[in-house]
């Protein structure tokens, strides 16, 4: 029998900077017990910082996972895992980490330190940086803040850990500067659409978003992914596959549009879009999962404020009906909504040699 | 003619030293006591949503989260003694938006790491989802080891870029006219080259407010050009009056009015129901600082020598320190007179030489001496550091009501930015100042 169907959303308000709409769309999508929402971001675009925001929902919601796009290009590596660690720190382990780059000469410009890049060179430092952030949320071994008094040590020094990572465009030193984050390490995710990022997805990613407009075009992508997570030497069932869907159920329960409802949603140029009423989206999710083609999915409503409150008030609740979505957080941190276990610590048996730094 | 009142400012227990490295050779570090069942861990959120409450409950100005520096090492190995690791700040001052209404929220940013339109855009993010509470204190000064960390990092010029760094900050501010349309922004200077457009609209406060913390020269002149506060270290009442005055007249050259820049000290407190008390529980803390562990850690700091094996309540070293420099010599020439003439051992020594509580008294006499500080041009206001896991609680329910009893600090908020509390201009209109 299949596990359940994961879940998650994107809150993306555009044009919209204060904290009172984000937080009341998080509350919802919790409401409904989806596993996480996406803050996405770029310099490209106008909008807050994303991991900002999601610290301000943070503390105005206790179970669903926030997951901010945070990009590698301009940004500094150290700083990046630092925020995404105290994202998880702040929000007791429910933090993620949608790993993006930024393309375009624009962007370069507004930093003014490097020209921009093609894509595959961005996605392969974009790698590094999902590597180098792993190892520094593992710096710190957990528990290595003793505190002992009577010894008067407030670290055990042998289990903070430098990193000594030579990227191609950067090195950096460690330990961090934040303590191993609850979940150890935050949910990393990656959209695997794009061929260029389809690697890092495979090797670093613990969520997968891909675009797929029928079902056995999501097996394929899906059994591509695991496939290469396998030759990269990880077992492909620590990677959950989401199929991520633009839905538009601005209709109310009309019957989907023909190409829309059970024969799988209609491709369009920002990736496939399903039109309809919440009912029909359950029928497509259930057999779609029932098919096992997905391990969930990563709606995009058109409309925000409209469509996820119809989409945890009438798709999901269905699919609560029928067994196949939980009806409340089991667990507390967003690797327990997914099914993921916290990962070991690569250096953890201390005072032993760090490991070489492909292994994984 | 009206009273004047204080500005208070609080930090979390042992972070926002102004001038931490600058004349510590010894790494005396830990300047709040870690041990002891109410000091909870540095990094759970709990305990800045706690010290958050308690500043507000104080109707404090601000709170500030210093970013944390490098793991602190010692002989290459990490600094045991010292409390070390903690949340990345701005982070932090997000979540808190969230479970404050009127404090304002400041973080410490590394001048040397920052990226201007990276910044600006964290800060506006930070005063539109607080509705205009965000402060930045720029941190000129790195830790050399930061470099190893960062992709851009090391630069010659620390304070030029930082100077730098808050110019442009403020030009991508202001690129957006008051009706959120963005304009196209360039700005080209010895450390950035940059241009576009820049992302957000107009944030409630327009610019953050900015702190800059020193007691130097290269501290004070930028501060006049270009701060809204000015951290300094305590100082006895003549010595911070002629440093205030000095600060203040600095600012007519920029066109700006005495009250433009707030001058506020860094300050310990301790309190007790005696000023004999008060002065036992002084004594007290140091004690529990400076453990064993961490006297024969700072003298061999300064000493440059290896002394495990040496006992911690004997004397100082015999010989000579392996330092070169003038600074770390006479520091050591210091503590071995003190030593020689108190008759100390090492760790009654650091213990001796090691900062003293900045007010120590009852209640009472530390209200009085704090107002007469604002009272005789010496200070607008304190940030306080608490040693004591508890000690801004003491502080709020034991210091605050006096003050207020003088007139000396207000009895609630007036306005909803951090601008309107600290009575500094803004770069826009602040309506509920």
């Amino acid at each position: 029998m299949r596990g359940l169907v994961h879940l998650a959303a994107a809150l993306d308000l555009p044009g919209v900077f204060d904290a009172g709409a984000f937080t009341a769309l998080a509350r919802l999508a919790e409401r409904g017990g989806l596993d996480f929402v996406t803050l996405d971001d770029s310099f490209a675009r106008p909008g807050p910082d994303a991991l900002g925001v999601l610290c301000r929902v943070a503390p105005a919601t206790r179970r669903i996972g926030l997951v901010p796009t945070v990009t590698t290009t301009h940004t500094e590596p150290f700083r990046v895992q630092a925020a995404v660690a105290t994202l998880d720190w702040v929000g007791r382990g429910r933090a993620g980490w949608r790993i993006d780059v930024s393309v375009t000469e624009d962007e370069a410009r507004l930093f003014g330190r490097r020209p921009t890049a093609p894509a595959d060179a961005l996605w392969r430092e974009a790698d590094e940086v999902a590597d180098v952030a792993a190892r520094l949320w593992d710096s710190w071994e957990d528990g290595a803040e003793i505190r002992d008094v009577a010894d008067g040590r407030f670290l055990d020094g042998d289990r903070v850990h430098r990193v000594d990572f030579t990227g191609t465009g950067f090195s950096v030193r460690g330990p961090s500067t934040v303590p191993r984050p609850p979940q150890g390490h935050p949910v990393r995710v990656v959209d695997a659409t794009d061929a260029h990022a389809c690697a890092v997805a495979a090797r670093h990613a613990d969520v997968a978003l891909v675009r797929a407009a029928s079902p056995a075009q999501a097996a394929g992508v899906r059994d591509r992914l695991r496939e290469q997570a396998r030759a990269f030497g990880r077992n492909p069932d620590t990677l959950r596959v989401l199929v991520s869907l633009l839905v538009d159920l601005g209709d109310g329960e009309h019957a989907a549009e023909p190409g829309h409802g059970g024969g799988g949603p209609r491709p369009t140029v920002h990736g496939p879009l399903y039109r309809g009423g919440p009912v029909d989206l359950a029928e497509l999710v259930a057999s779609w999962h029932a098919e096992g083609v997905t391990d969930g999915f990563h709606f995009v409503p058109v409309e925000p404020r409209r469509d996820l409150e119809r989409l945890v008030n009438g798709t999901v609740a269905l699919l609560q009906h029928r067994g196949l979505f939980r009806t409340f957080y089991p667990g507390s941190t967003l690797r327990e909504h997914l099914g993921l276990a916290r990962p070991a610590n690569r250096y953890a048996v201390s005072g032993a040699p760090a490991v070489s730094r492909r292994a994984s | 003619m009206t009273v004047r009142q204080l500005h208070l400012a609080a930090t979390p227990p042992g972070a926002g030293r102004p001038d931490a490295g600058a004349d510590d050779p010894a790494g005396l570090g830990p300047d709040a006591v870690w041990a002891g069942t109410r000091a909870g861990s540095r990094i759970a959120f709990a305990a800045y949503e706690r010290l958050a409450g308690t500043a507000e409950r104080g109707l404090f100005d601000f709170l500030l989260l210093d970013e944390e520096p490098p793991l602190p090492e010692h002989r290459g190995r990490p600094h045991e003694p010292a409390p070390a690791g903690g949340p990345e700040p701005v982070a932090v001052l997000n979540a808190l938006a969230g479970v404050t209404t009127r404090l304002g929220l400041a973080a410490t940013v590394n001048a040397a790491c920052a990226q201007p339109y990276e910044l600006a855009r964290g800060l506006a993010t930070l005063d539109h989802l607080s509705a205009g509470r965000a402060g930045w204190r720029v941190a000129a000064s790195a830790d050399p080891r930061t470099g190893a960390d960062h992709r851009f990092a090391g630069h010659p010029d620390p304070y030029g870029r930082a100077a730098e760094l808050v110019l442009a900050a403020r030009r991508l501010w202001d690129s957006v006219t008051p009706e959120g349309v963005p304009r196209p922004f360039a700005h080209r200077g010895r450390h950035f080259d940059i241009a576009g457009e820049f992302g957000l609209p107009r944030s409630p406060q327009g610019h953050p407010v900015v702190i800059r913390s020193g007691d130097s020269e290269r501290a004070r002149e930028p501060a006049a050009a270009w701060a809204d506060v000015l951290l300094v270290r305590h100082a006895p009442p003549e010595q911070a009056r002629a440093r205030y005055t000095d600060v203040k007249r600095r600012l007519a050259a920029y066109g700006r009015a005495p009250g433009d820049l707030k001058v506020m000290s860094r300050i310990t407190v301790v309190l007790g129901d005696t000023e004999a008390e008060a002065r036992e529980r002084a004594a007290g803390i140091r004690r529990l600082l400076i453990t064993p562990r961490h006297a024969l850690c700072a003298v061999e700091r300064i000493w440059g020598t290896d002394l495990s094996g040496h006992d911690p309540d004997g004397p100082l070293p015999r010989t000579e320190p392996r330092a070169r420099d003038r600074r770390t010599r006479a520091l050591a020439a210091r503590w071995r007179a003190l030593a020689e003439d108190k008759g100390l051992s090492l760790r009654e020594t650091v213990i001796e030489a090691s900062g003293r509580q900045s007010f120590v008294g009852t209640p009472g006499t530390v209200a009085a001496e704090l107002h007469r500080y604002a009272e005789e041009g010496a200070a607008d206001g304190f940030l306080l550091a608490p040693q004591l896991p508890d000690g801004l609680e003491e502080f709020v329910d034991r210091v605050v009501p006096l003050l207020q009893e003088r007139s000396a600090f207000r009895t609630e908020y007036g306005g909803g930015t951090l601008r309107s509390h600290l009575g500094v201009p803004g770069g826009t209109t602040d309506d509920d100042g």
